[in-house]
């Protein structure tokens, strides 16, 4: 696999830009490398006598700052030490070990693997026993996301990548792993993002877009396609399919970065919306580690607002109750160090509580079809008093 | 001991209640009555012809006194004669019950022959064989012909009968069904002749018949032979002949016995020590807990004449000193004759005496099979892997001097207790292990085995009242505890309280449940050690486990990321496993508690045994507490030919069905 072998040779240098003042700086050893330490490292601990350990730095709130002058969310340096010979930490400590070694094969051999490929090269039944080394998906997945916590690795510079999810439409012409693309040019099913977005893969040449709209869903995507909305608007869609995928966030990162295209965000009206508006603005907790890389804190949150309901003379229709989950969902964001402070967010999360009920975009069809790409959102973008930080 | 004397001594007869209302619950000191002798029945005709309303006229014809042998002929369940099966084992532990009793008595190690023959679908013979003292020729008429006729009642000593009832009542059942007297021979020393009885129960008069009586060679030195015949049926398992046997060897260490059953295989059970229990001594009645009545019985026929000796000579723990105080409170003095009482005196007297601090009897006249004893008795009988018991100091209930003993049992091939849970081939014995194994409680009395009425008895109560969940085993609220545990119960008294004349359930006195659950707790608290401790040797090896099983998974992975010597880095992982588990047995307490590896590892448990039976392959069904042996060969190989024999019968009436 020739795209393969670019990625991995440019990518160590490039890529490993650490997002956060914690990180190992610009330049530090090439993965298999650290893989290569990590091993060794875990030798020498048992050569000495001493119960072997990683260190994996903790992917929770508790581990992650609001850096105010970055304005995105930072892995803290607090860590946790998975021991071998501790009855709790035994099968996990393996399997870090035992995901590890996959991943260098894999950069060995110049693969890349999805997670679910990395699950199944992994899995096997334990010597002598009907155990297996992993039992499910899930359980995987965070053994990976801690190996990249603790190498200080990219997913991408372990060679594997997330499932894609999330498209692009609009007037952007980009080259793709050597095929140029015309995102104008793309019918109605528009460029599924790959998980993998890195210049090494993806090149912008020419771009005609004043800005990017990230939506929600696919559903509101496709009804922003319909109606040609990037076209009328001169602007990128994209969307994520709720949280949005590494790759979508990277690449809206990119785009603003290098192409300078402000980033404006369409979500439901609920917890979850502001949630994932958060997550493109400030990054995630869990993958805090990776914000300096994925974040737009410029990002701007145009809807769907609160006060949008009596602003738009919306129909009841559109109500949705908030349950007890909503709620807390919506009182523990509002605490995010994030958020907290900001007077505008505040007033929009209280509203949501007065109101009572939440609405998605798609309720906007209530009033007619293409409401929310003809009258709504047009007047949103217009109407910059009406936007959150 | 040549002569017949000891039990002989105090043979007397009595007679039942001519008013056989209720059957008397415990302790039927039975108010004396008029000579039971029962006249010829006056106007029968008259009392059949007699339609309609009853006058008293008419009633008085059919008023009569009431053989106790008629009213047991016909209320035989009250006996333990209530089905086939159970008469059969009644009879047996009539007749093993009176030999022991026979053996001890005359200070001689028991040794007993058992035998049941079937003679044909439902009838049966039971012979049962004792090398105690003999009945001396005058005595044995009444003993086998005549209900109510003892040694045992008339005196507080731990025995197993007491009520005179006993072995007579086997007779009658046996003559009632078969027509068939009762065959005894006896021979109380070896120069003395054997005779031999055949003797039938009138129980109209409840008086011996005397169908044979003569002198007869026999091949043996001393002792008695009993023959009945008996309408029966034959069981094995629970309830059975089987296990009354298994489990008086228990409780009898130093009984022999042998048994033969129907289908002529003999079983064995060799004496397991050669000390006889301690001799007890016959006490008088404690004042505290007697009746009224009791007390109304005992002035009427003391020989003394005062009160003051009345109550130093009959009573126990009563000093002259403590008389006259009792006689003080009583408004009367020591010197008050004893025939100038009346009711209302007595009744004064009888207050006086529950009033007065009095010493606890004394305790020399039981005889507790003893903590080791159980244990023994427990190791030989079941093949389990913890064993605890526990003997309580003599208390009393209603006067009554007692004992409480507690042996527990568990695991092992009770089942359920294998520990590890790793991949197993899955054999047949492995399989019966797995079944969730209830609670099994094997109750004594005086050193007999209760195997009917468990619900009824206060043993069984006291198991369910016990919280077995503090000692590591599960239990449903109200229910005997779902665990494979043997819990055995004994009762030494002076005066056991029996629910009935079956002696089949303890009745259920608080004391008496409050001493059983005492020793409960004690083995409980052992047991709970013990799985605790179990518990935590099992978290510690599966730890060990969980790393060696990781070990070579993680030298794999990390030689496929790096370059070192295999085999030193595996030896030092395994090292460290081997610290990690040692370390984490320190750690691991079920409380929290940090024990210390030295105190822990084996505080030794005060009357316990634990058998380590890893690896041992289960055992058969039979075979739960004899050795049974062939007539020639070791026990051995007939054992296994048993076992296949029961194959080949299950086989077969598999194909039946
Ligand atoms: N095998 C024996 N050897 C010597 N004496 C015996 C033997 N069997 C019975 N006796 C004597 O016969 C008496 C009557 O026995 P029986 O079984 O009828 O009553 P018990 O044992 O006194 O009381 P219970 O009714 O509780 O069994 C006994 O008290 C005992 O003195
Ligand atoms: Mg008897």
């Amino acid at each position: 696999m020739a795209k393969a072998k670019k990625t991995a040779a440019k990518k160590s240098s490039k890529s490993t830009k650490a997002p956060a003042g914690k990180r190992r700086g610009k330049g530090g050893p090439a993965t298999t490398d650290r893989i290569t330490d990590l091993a060794q490292t875990v030798v020498a601990q048992a050569g000495k006598g001493t119960d072997p350990f990683v260190d994996i730095p903790i992917r929770a709130l508790s581990n992650v700052d609001f850096n105010r002058k970055t304005r995105y969310i930072e892995m803290g340096d607090k860590s946790q030490r998975r021991n071998f010979f501790n009855f709790g930490q035994a099968k996990r400590f393996m399997q870090t070990m035992l995901v590890a070694s996959k991943c260098k094969d894999n950069i060995e051999r110049n693969k890349t693997s999805s997670i679910r490929g990395i699950f199944y090269q992994a899995k096997h039944s334990i010597k002598g026993t009907k155990e297996k080394t992993f039992d499910t998906q899930e359980e995987c997945d965070p053994v990976l996301e801690d190996l990249e916590v603790a190498l200080d690795s990219l997913r991408e510079e372990l060679h594997v990548y997330a499932s894609s999810r999330g498209a692009m439409i609009g007037e952007l012409t980009f080259v793709d792993s050597g095929d140029t693309i015309d995102a104008t040019r793309l019918g109605s099913g528009g460029y599924a993002i790959p998980s993998i977005v890195e210049p090494s893969v993806i090149q912008f040449k020419k771009c005609n877009a004043k800005f990017v709209l990230h939506v929600e869903k696919d559903t509101v995507w496709r009804r922003f396609v319909e109606d040609r909305f990037w076209e009328k608007h001169k602007c990128i869609l994209t969307h994520g399919n709720g949280q949005p995928p590494r790759g979508v966030r990277r690449l809206l990162h990119r785009m603003h970065n290098e192409l300078k295209l402000p980033v404006m965000v369409l979500m439901d009206n609920d917890p979850w919306g502001y949630y994932i508006y958060s997550v493109i603005k400030q990054g995630s907790i869990n993958l805090a580690f990776e914000s300096g890389r994925m974040a737009v804190p410029d990002a701007k949150f145009i809807g769907v607002s609160s006060f949008d309901y009596e602003r738009f003379g919306l129909s009841d229709d559109v109500k949705i109750d908030l349950d007890s989950n909503d709620i807390k969902r919506a009182k523990q964001i509002m605490e995010y160090p994030w958020f907290a402070g900001k007077k505008e967010w505040e007033k929009e999360i209280r509203k949501m509580a007065k109101n009572g009920f939440k609405m998605e975009v798609e309720a906007m069809a209530s009033k007619h079809l293409s409401f929310v790409t003809e009258e709504y959102t047009p007047a949103k973008l217009k109407d910059k008093k009406s936007w959150l930080d | 001991m040549d002569d017949a004397t000891a039990p002989s001594a105090t043979q007397a007869t009595f007679e039942f209640p001519a008013e056989p209302a209720a059957p008397a619950p415990e302790n039927i000191r039975m108010p004396q009555s008029a000579k039971a002798r029962s006249k010829p029945t006056q106007g029968k005709k008259k009392a059949a012809k007699a339609s309609g309303p009853a006058s008293a006229e008419t009633m008085a014809a059919q008023q009569r006194e009431i053989s106790v042998a008629e009213f047991f002929a016909r209320n035989r369940h009250l006996l333990g004669f209530d089905n086939k099966r159970k008469a059969l084992l009644t009879s047996v532990k009539e007749a093993v019950d009176n030999a022991l009793d026979a053996c001890e008595e005359a200070g001689v190690l028991p040794e007993i022959h058992l035998e049941i023959r079937q003679l044909s679908e439902d009838r049966f013979r039971m012979i049962c064989r004792d090398n105690g003292p003999g009945i001396v020729k005058q005595q044995i008429p009444n003993i086998f012909g005549k209900l109510l006729y003892g040694s045992k009642f008339h005196r507080l000593k731990m025995s197993r009968g007491q009520q005179g009832i006993g072995i007579s009542a086997a007779g009658m059942y046996g003559l009632l069904t078969t027509g068939k007297p009762v065959s005894i021979v006896s021979k109380t020393g070896a120069k003395k002749p054997a005779h031999h009885y055949k003797l039938a129960i009138d129980t109209k008069k409840n008086k011996p018949d005397i169908i044979e009586d003569r002198e007869v060679e026999v091949p043996w030195e001393r002792g008695t032979e009993i023959e009945i015949e008996m309408v029966a049926g034959f069981n094995r398992g629970r309830q059975s002949v089987f296990e009354y046997i298994d489990q008086t060897a228990i409780a009898n260490p130093h009984a022999a016995f042998t048994f033969k059953g129907p289908t002529g295989e003999l079983m064995e059970y060799p004496r397991a020590t050669e000390e006889l229990p301690r001799e007890t001594r016959e006490i008088k009645p404690h004042p505290h807990g007697i009746e009224l009545g009791v007390l109304m019985k005992m002035l009427k026929e003391t020989r003394a004449t005062q009160v003051g000796a009345f109550l130093q000579q009959d009573f126990s723990r009563v000093s002259s000193s403590v008389a006259g105080q009792i006689c003080q409170k009583a408004g009367i003095t020591a010197r008050t004759w004893v025939n100038t009482v009346d009711p209302q005196t007595a009744e004064k007297l009888y207050q006086a005496l529950q009033d007065t601090r009095l010493r606890a009897p004394s305790t020399d006249c039981l005889a507790p099979i003893g903590a080791e004893a159980i244990l023994s008795g427990l190791l030989k009988g079941i093949k389990a892997e913890f064993y605890t018991a526990s003997t309580r100091p003599p208390t009393v209930y209603r006067g009554n001097p007692f004992q409480i003993e507690v042996g527990v049992a568990f695991g092992g091939d009770l089942g359920g207790s294998s520990s590890s849970d790793d991949d197993d081939n899955g054999s047949v014995g492995k399989k019966a292990k797995d079944e969730p194994a209830a609670a099994r409680v094997i109750r004594f009395a005086n050193r007999v085995p209760l195997l009917y009425q468990q619900s009824a008895c206060s043993t069984y109560k006291s198991v369910i009242e016990t919280k077995w969940n503090n000692y590591g085993l599960s239990q449903a609220r109200g229910a005997i505890p779902q665990a494979p545990v043997v819990i055995l119960i004994h009762m030494a008294s002076v005066w056991v309280p029996f629910t009935s004349e079956s002696k089949e359930a303890i009745a259920d006195y608080d004391e008496i449940r409050k001493e059983i659950k005492l020793a409960i707790a004690e083995c409980g608290r052992r047991l709970g050690i013990y799985l605790r401790r179990k518990k935590r040797r099992a978290h510690f090896s599966q730890r060990r486990d969980v790393f060696h099983k990781y070990i070579d998974e993680v030298v794999e992975a990390c030689r496929a990321m790096a370059t070192f010597n295999k085999d030193e880095f595996r030896r030092s992982l395994v090292s460290l496993a081997e610290q990690a588990t040692a370390h984490a047995d320190i750690e691991f307490d079920e409380h929290g508690n940090m024990i210390q590896p030295k105190e822990q590892a084996e505080r030794t448990l005060e009357h316990t045994v634990i058998v380590d039976r890893e690896g041992e392959p289960p055992a058969g069904q039979l075979g739960l507490f004899a050795t049974e042996s062939a007539d020639t060969n070791g026990g051995r190989k007939k054992k296994r030919a048993k076992a296949a024999k029961g194959k080949t019968k299950k086989a077969k009436s598999a194909r039946k069905r």
